[in-house]
């Protein structure tokens, strides 16, 4: 039980803390329901510490391959294999290790945050684990090396966060809006899996390495290529697939919201994954590039303005989570237009920083507007916003956590949101000008819509009567607002220690094929 | 044109599927459609091992080694699983959403516009 | 309802219950494995349920008893899977080793012995009884409404 044990073994550990502490949550819940909370408190912080070791795990040591059952733990190609990899490998290089850092984190402020919110509802041990399995299906996307194990987690995700959303069935809408994101949900995990049988019928291979070296880029290829982008970009939330995003963030209990954020988001490293790695040596880079720029314009476009119109508090910040979505796809969008030519090393890896830097970002201060959007419904009882009013006289913690998300997701110094919104503005802008001037109109209008959230939410004469939230939520909100404030001030924190190694490794698929079918270690 | 049988059997209940999430109203016909269509890929999935002549990948008592591939099976195997659990949560969506609206027509079903 | 096929179904509700071990237990050797076999069982409840009405079924077989099946079934899986963790996870550490399912398996072709593969057949059956559990579970909670129907079908 060493430090070197611990640090070889993360890869393993980090999911299998979450699903051992998922499986004994209804036994442990049906004795006490302290134990349960304090169970659950326990297995979150036992797994942000793993994710932490991982980071650090692979900023020393390069890519990590962990094989599944095999003696020893990182034998990818057994000797008597003939130099195919043969087992479930996950392979962990930065940009895997920064997202499993993202979905901890949020998971752990969500479920603190939801032993206040939900301590009146019945069924509880059942929510505590479906929110553990979700967890453990983003970890599993972020963390895998080969295909179908992708597809597997990713159905674990869906299901899981469906069957949360659908939680307060005692409103029957909350379970209309749970069937149409489970509806969706299935039908693009279905394509997926259509892709994943073409790509074995051709390749006869499901590792993401083997496959990436073997690729020829046939016909069939760019099929399988148009339903993986599609189906992906679809669970991540961009237009036009958006249908499910509204209905399904707006509906979900308080802490679960922050939490579909980060599960969105591992779809979109699913994208970007695929589009890189798998596909990224042999694929025409410039015209998918082009594809994830339009789709992301269209996204940021299309989703702040529907925003300005929502009265709904949940649906407004949900259609500007399809917004932030898309200055994600246009940053990445842009690196992969640009790989392998000389703009990549003066802009194309800037805009990839930035756009990896918003993923981190993006969770940190959405989650937290979530969160405060959570604690307003849970004293007011209502979500209309025509309804509310004069919740800074009673509530003075949320309104200075809004105040905090609302300044950080208009890009405003000296949250973290400036950070990565000005790399994305400077570096589009050298690939092509009108981009950055789209992007930078759609901020405005981002700022201008959560002014009217706040004034009718916070600011006027006192109607209600209300206290603060109990203090599991604010420590909840606490959370988040640390890292806002950290990255704010310090992004060269980020930059060096996070984000830089991830662009780096994302945009290196040689390396990465190199470290699994090269034997590990 | 005989080994193309089963992928033109795909494509056939894979449309079939597909019309009937499109054009039927009924929630339970929706349903149905998602399970047409998963079984539609279940069926693609196992089909893309066969190998000409091949008998079941078995050892026990096996007549011969000359096998069909083993990996699609198993692939299908746990899509199968996954078909089973999406289709009872969405079945009992479908039960809660009875009680509480009084009908199953997705025209009627619609309190969450805009 | 009618009086045969109540008779029949709970003589036939043992041989299915069998026929559904036998498949969870022979799961390394034949096809099936964890997930055929508890759903095989599952469908035996289900044609109980379906004989009688569901006043009587709900004595005999109660829910708390299969959430209990399945919370105890996925333990015993990831615990089985955690054994092995000084190597890996999921390592095979009984496989060829002597002990409780531990015999070696010759090369090609042979008849199937039982006390082979190691961690497979545990986490059969873990699974197995996981998966009775859960799908009685959805099988009686869907079908909560069946009153038999009277008399004898004319």
């Amino acid at each position: 039980m060493s430090w070197d044990y611990f640090l070889n073994h993360s890869p393993a550990l980090i999911i299998v803390i979450p699903l051992l502490a998922a499986f004994a949550t209804p036994l442990i819940g049906r004795f006490s329901r302290k134990a349960m909370y304090i169970w659950i408190t326990a297995s979150l912080a036992l797994t942000e510490i793993f994710s932490i070791i991982l980071l650090y795990g692979v900023h020393t040591g390069g890519t990590m391959v962990y094989v599944m059952g095999a003696n020893p733990y990182n034998l990818s190609v057994p000797p008597d294999s003939g130099g195919i990899p043969v087992r479930i490998i996950l392979t962990v290089d930065s940009f895997g290790a920064f997202m499993a850092f993202t979905a901890s984190t949020v998971a752990l402020a969500g479920g603190i945050y939801s032993i206040a919110c939900e301590h009146s509802q019945t069924g509880q041990e059942k929510y505590y684990a479906l929110l553990l399995l979700m967890l453990v299906g983003m970890l599993g996307m972020v963390l895998t090396g080969d295909l179908f194990n992708f597809f597997v987690f990713l159905e674990i995700n869906s299901l899981a966060s469906a069957a949360l959303v659908s939680y307060r069935i005692d409103k029957g809408v909350a379970v209309e809006a749970a069937f149409k994101y489970a509806i969706i949900s299935s039908i693009g995990a279905l394509a997926f899996l259509f892709g994943v049988g073409i790509l074995y019928g051709e390749y006869d291979a499901l590792n993401m390495a083997m496959i990436a070296q073997r690729m020829k880029f046939t016909d069939l290829d760019k099929i399988v290529m148009a339903l993986f982008t599609v189906t992906l970009a679809m669970k991540a939330g961009a237009i036009p697939m958006h249908y499910w995003v509204p209905d399904g963030y707006g509906k979900a209990p308080g802490g679960i919201s922050a939490m579909l954020v980060t599960a969105s988001q591992a779809s979109l490293y699913g994208v970007f994954r695929v589009s890189f790695t798998v596909f990224g040596l042999s694929a025409n880079t410039l015209t998918l590039g082009w594809f994830l720029i339009i789709l992301g314009v269209l996204s940021m476009f299309v989703g702040v303005t529907m925003a300005l119109i929502q009265h709904d508090i949940k649906r407004l910040m949900a259609y500007h989570a399809i917004s932030q979505t898309g200055y994600m796809l246009l940053g990445v969008g842009v690196g992969l237009a640009t790989l392998g030519t000389a703009a990549f090393n003066q802009y194309g890896l800037a805009a990839m920083e930035g756009g990896i830097f918003h993923i981190i970002n993006h969770a940190m201060y959405k989650g937290l507007l979530f969160l405060t959007a959570g604690a307003v419904i849970y004293r007011v009882g209502t979500s209309d916003l025509n309804k509310m009013g004069g919740l800074a006289h009673g509530m003075k913690y949320t309104t200075i956590f809004f105040m905090i998300g609302a300044l950080s997701i208009a890009g405003i110094p000296p949250f973290n949101g400036f950070a990565s919104k000005l790399l994305i503005y400077e570096s589009v802008y050298q690939f092509n000008p009108l981009l950055s001037i789209i992007a930078m109109i759609v901020s405005i209008l981002t700022l201008a819509s959560f002014v009217k959230v706040f004034h009718s939410a916070f600011m006027g004469p006192k109607i209600y009567d209300v206290k603060e939230v109990p203090k599991s939520m604010l420590i909840g909100m606490c959370i988040l607002t640390f890292f806002i404030i950290l990255f704010g001030l310090f992004p060269n924190i980020a930059m060096t220690y996070l984000v830089g190694p991830a662009a780096k490794a994302l945009a290196n698929p040689l390396e990465y094929i190199a470290r699994v079918l090269g034997g590990g270690a | 044109m005989l080994l193309n049988l089963p992928f033109i059997t795909v494509v056939i209940i894979m449309a079939l599927g597909l019309y009937a999430m499109l054009f039927k109203r009924n929630l339970i016909k929706i349903v149905i459609g998602l399970s047409l269509i998963e079984s539609g890929v279940n069926l693609f999935l196992v089909s893309l091992g066969y190998r000409n002549g091949g008998i079941a990948p078995i050892y026990t008592n096996a007549p011969s080694t000359n096998m069909v591939l083993p990996t699609p099976q198993a692939l299908t195997l746990t899509s199968i699983v996954i078909g089973v659990a999406t289709t009872a949560m969405l079945l009992s969506f479908c039960m809660v959403i009875y009680r509480h609206y009084g009908t199953l027509d997705s025209r009627k079903v619609r309190r969450l516009r805009e | 309802m009618s009086k045969i096929v109540r008779t029949q179904a709970s003589f036939l509700y043992t041989f299915i219950l069998i026929f559904g071990f036998y498949i969870v237990a022979h799961g390394h050797l034949t096809p099936g494995g964890g997930f055929q076999g508890g759903a095989v069982i599952a469908t035996g409840i289900a044609l109980v349920v379906v004989a009688y009405k569901f006043d009587e079924i709900k004595r005999r077989i109660k829910k708390t008893s299969l959430t209990a099946a399945e919370g105890i079934g996925l333990l015993s899986f990831i615990i089985a899977g955690i054994s092995g963790i000084g190597v890996s996870f999921f390592y095979n550490w009984l496989a060829n080793s002597g002990l409780l399912f531990g015999e070696s398996v010759p090369y090609g072709i042979n008849p199937g012995y039982l006390n082979t593969a190691g961690t497979l057949p545990i986490m059969n059956l873990a699974v197995g009884i996981e998966v009775l559990g859960g799908l009685g579970v959805i099988v009686l909670y869907m079908l909560h409404f069946v009153k038999g129907g009277e008399g004898n079908a004319a």
